[in-house]
């Protein structure tokens, strides 16, 4: 069985006596362990498309299962736990609690997910020496440089093992060399049979991934299928 | 997620949104302060007020009843129907303590205001108060000098006193009053001692200004128709209810009231005194609790404003936190900690200003800053904190993950 199965889903919004179809009978699967892009310009739709893969959004009508679980018909507090089990998110803007430190952000998906405190630092500890951030537990965000916040999310982000890494356009506040280094992370992960959906409107980034979806008018206007990454090989981590 | 995970977790984002906010939540607190020392305050001077009530109440002793022409709280009404009853004389003051058997000790009492002479000081007028050796018993009263009045003085109707406390402060300055010639209205008596100190009913008059003289000597000489209250101490509390009703049916055989006929005179007791007082006492603390509630209202108010402020701050990072799994419960009760925690502070510094105001109001009355009026105001202070704080953390809540991500 798919890890995501969409079966004619449609989202409408109600913008004052119109009625707006973000998006209209999409069908798609989803493999575990593939590293799909997902590609279109604003207003066609891909936003839509994202917060109902992230569960932050559920559809007008059609069905939407997420590794076993009838996603369509659930209550907010179990989205909740879906969103915190099964979806790690990976923001254009960080998004990282700027009070707090880069080992609490990653703990806070445990904490809501009830871990104990003493494993809860344990596994943000290896999540971050596993995006090379070992040295830099005890910093806050605005210590960090922008390259550094978003491998802090993308710890937060795995720190539950969770079956989709859902980034949207994760390089889009970071330098182009900075943002070189953030897509070869996501490719080591995507390697190690990590689930990664990526959102971008750029062409160049989205060739990063083997499965390139377009969306246009609401619609899935292309599903291209990469034999390789355009990148032969990751570029070393930096420490 | 357990439920302390998410206190833990509340408490620790509260404190730290406290402090990046430091100016802002010191004069948040300051409203909440204010409310706060007006109600402790006010619960202060209530339970002042009470206590002292209680001391006084406590000189008319629980285990005495009198026996009077009238009660002590008579509406018009009664009064008007009440008012020929004819005076309680000496004579049948004297069958009833002739007659009762469930009383330790009865005193015929007749009071009046006379001037006091000494030499050549006048003391001005106080109160005369005419009755037996009993009348130690009944008042429960000590003597500092001297011997109370005696059965023999009263049966001779002997021109001898007692002087209270204020009054021999007053007279006899400087030496013993015992032995010395006082003269009250017309007539001169000798002072045979000093009753202790007594303190002032209610704080209304003194206990102390007083001379007492053999009912006998004022009964015949002083007072035309004496008007006898009968000050009656029971032998235990347990017959309290029995003893009255014997002092009834003694009154009414004494009186020559007919069977069915209604009582021309009342048995009186500090029961009454206290139903008035709570009566009215607690209309009055109900009136200042409100008013004072007002100032803590207004309090709460600014602590609701300044959450709505912090509720549309971070409106983003509750997206962010929504996002990673956090179920609306859980920012529920994280905004609510924080306007509880706003408001305890609050409540804490309030008491830390309350703590020199009671040693202020102690003064006056008897107040202190109990452990139950601390637990009070720190519960008032989270009331205050829940009750201003769960709007804004309602609509915290309840904003859609989406729409809170989007928002700048």
């Amino acid at each position: 069985m798919s890890l995501i199965t969409l079966q004619n889903i449609t989202r409408s919004y109600q913008m004052g006596t119109e009625t707006i179809h973000a998006l209209r009978d999409v069908t798609l699967d989803l493999e575990r362990g593939e590293y799909v892009a997902i590609m279109g310009p604003s207003g066609s739709g891909k936003s839509t498309l994202m917060n109902l893969l992230g569960c932050l959004d559920t559809p007008t009508s059609g069905r939407f299962t997420l590794n076993g679980n009838n996603v369509d018909d659930m209550d907010d507090n179990a989205l909740a736990e879906i969103r915190n089990r099964e979806i790690g998110f990976v923001f254009q803007s960080f998004n990282l609690l700027a009070r707090s430190s880069a080992l609490h952000n990653v703990e806070l998906p445990m904490i809501y997910g009830g871990v104990p405190p003493a494993e809860r630092r344990e596994r943000a500890l290896v999540a971050l020496a596993n995006v090379g951030l070992a040295d830099r537990i005890h910093h806050k965000p605005n210590e960090l440089s922008g390259g550094q916040r978003q491998r802090v999310a993308v710890a937060r982000a795995l720190v539950n093992n969770p079956s989709i890494l859902l980034a949207d356009e994760p390089t889009g506040n970071l330098d182009s060399k900075t943002g070189v280094e953030i897509l070869a992370l996501f490719e080591e992960l995507a390697r190690q049979g990590n689930t990664i959906i990526l959102v971008t409107h750029e062409e160049e980034i989205a060739r990063h991934a083997r499965r390139i979806l377009r969306i246009r008018d609401g619609l899935i206007a292309a599903d291209e299928r990469l034999e390789k990454p355009v990148t032969p090989g990751p570029p070393p981590l930096p420490a | 997620m357990s439920f302390w995970n998410e206190i833990l977790e509340g408490l620790r984002i509260s404190w730290s949104a406290i402090k990046a906010n430091q100016m802002r939540s010191v004069l948040t607190t300051l409203g909440v302060v204010i409310g706060i020392v007006t109600v402790t305050m006010m619960a202060t001077a209530i339970n002042g007020l009470n206590a002292a009530f209680l001391r006084s109440m406590s000189i008319l002793g629980t285990d005495v009843v009198y026996v009077e022409r009238f009660g002590w709280f008579m509406g018009e009404g009664e009064w008007r129907k009440s008012r020929n009853r004819p005076e309680i004389t000496l004579a049948q003051a004297r069958e009833v303590e002739r007659q009762a058997t469930l009383a330790k000790a009865i005193a015929p009492t007749i009071m009046a205001r006379e001037n006091i002479v000494f030499e050549r000081r006048s003391g001005g007028m106080v109160t005369i108060i005419g009755t037996t050796d009993q009348s130690l018993i009944t008042g429960g009263m000590d003597m500092s000098e001297g011997r109370f009045l005696s059965a023999a003085d009263v049966a001779g109707a002997r021109p001898i006193c007692v002087v209270g406390n204020d009054v021999a402060e007053r007279m006899f300055p400087r030496d013993t009053p015992v032995g010395k010639r006082l003269r009250v209205g017309d007539m001169t008596f000798e002072v045979v001692g000093t009753v202790a100190k007594r303190g002032r009913f209610l704080g209304l008059f003194s206990l102390d200004d007083v001379v007492f003289i053999p009912v006998t000597a004022m009964a015949g000489q002083m007072v035309s128709r004496p008007d006898v209250r009968l000050d009656v101490k029971v032998a235990s509390l347990a017959q309290l209810d029995d003893a009255k009703e014997e002092l009834e049916g003694i009154m009414r055989k004494v009186r020559r009231i007919p069977p069915g006929g209604k009582n021309d005179f009342a048995i009186n007791q500090q029961d009454a005194f206290i139903q008035n007082f709570n009566k009215v006492g607690g209309t009055v603390a109900a009136v200042g609790l409100f008013i004072t509630g007002l100032s803590l209202f207004v309090g709460g108010i600014g602590i609701m404003n300044i959450m709505f402020v912090s509720v549309t701050e971070r409106t983003r990072e509750i997206g962010v936190r929504r996002a990673l799994g956090a179920k609306r419960r859980t920012i529920l009760i994280q905004f609510l900690i924080e306007s509880v925690l706003l408001c305890l502070m609050g409540g804490v510094i309030a008491l830390v200003i309350c703590a020199p105001m009671t040693l202020l109001v102690a003064m006056a009355l008897p107040a202190a800053l109990s452990p139950g009026i601390i637990a009070l105001a720190l519960g008032v202070a989270m009331v205050t904190g829940i009750i201003s704080g769960f709007m804004p953390a309602w609509r915290a809540a309840h904003m859609a993950p989406v729409d809170a991500l989007r928002s700048e």
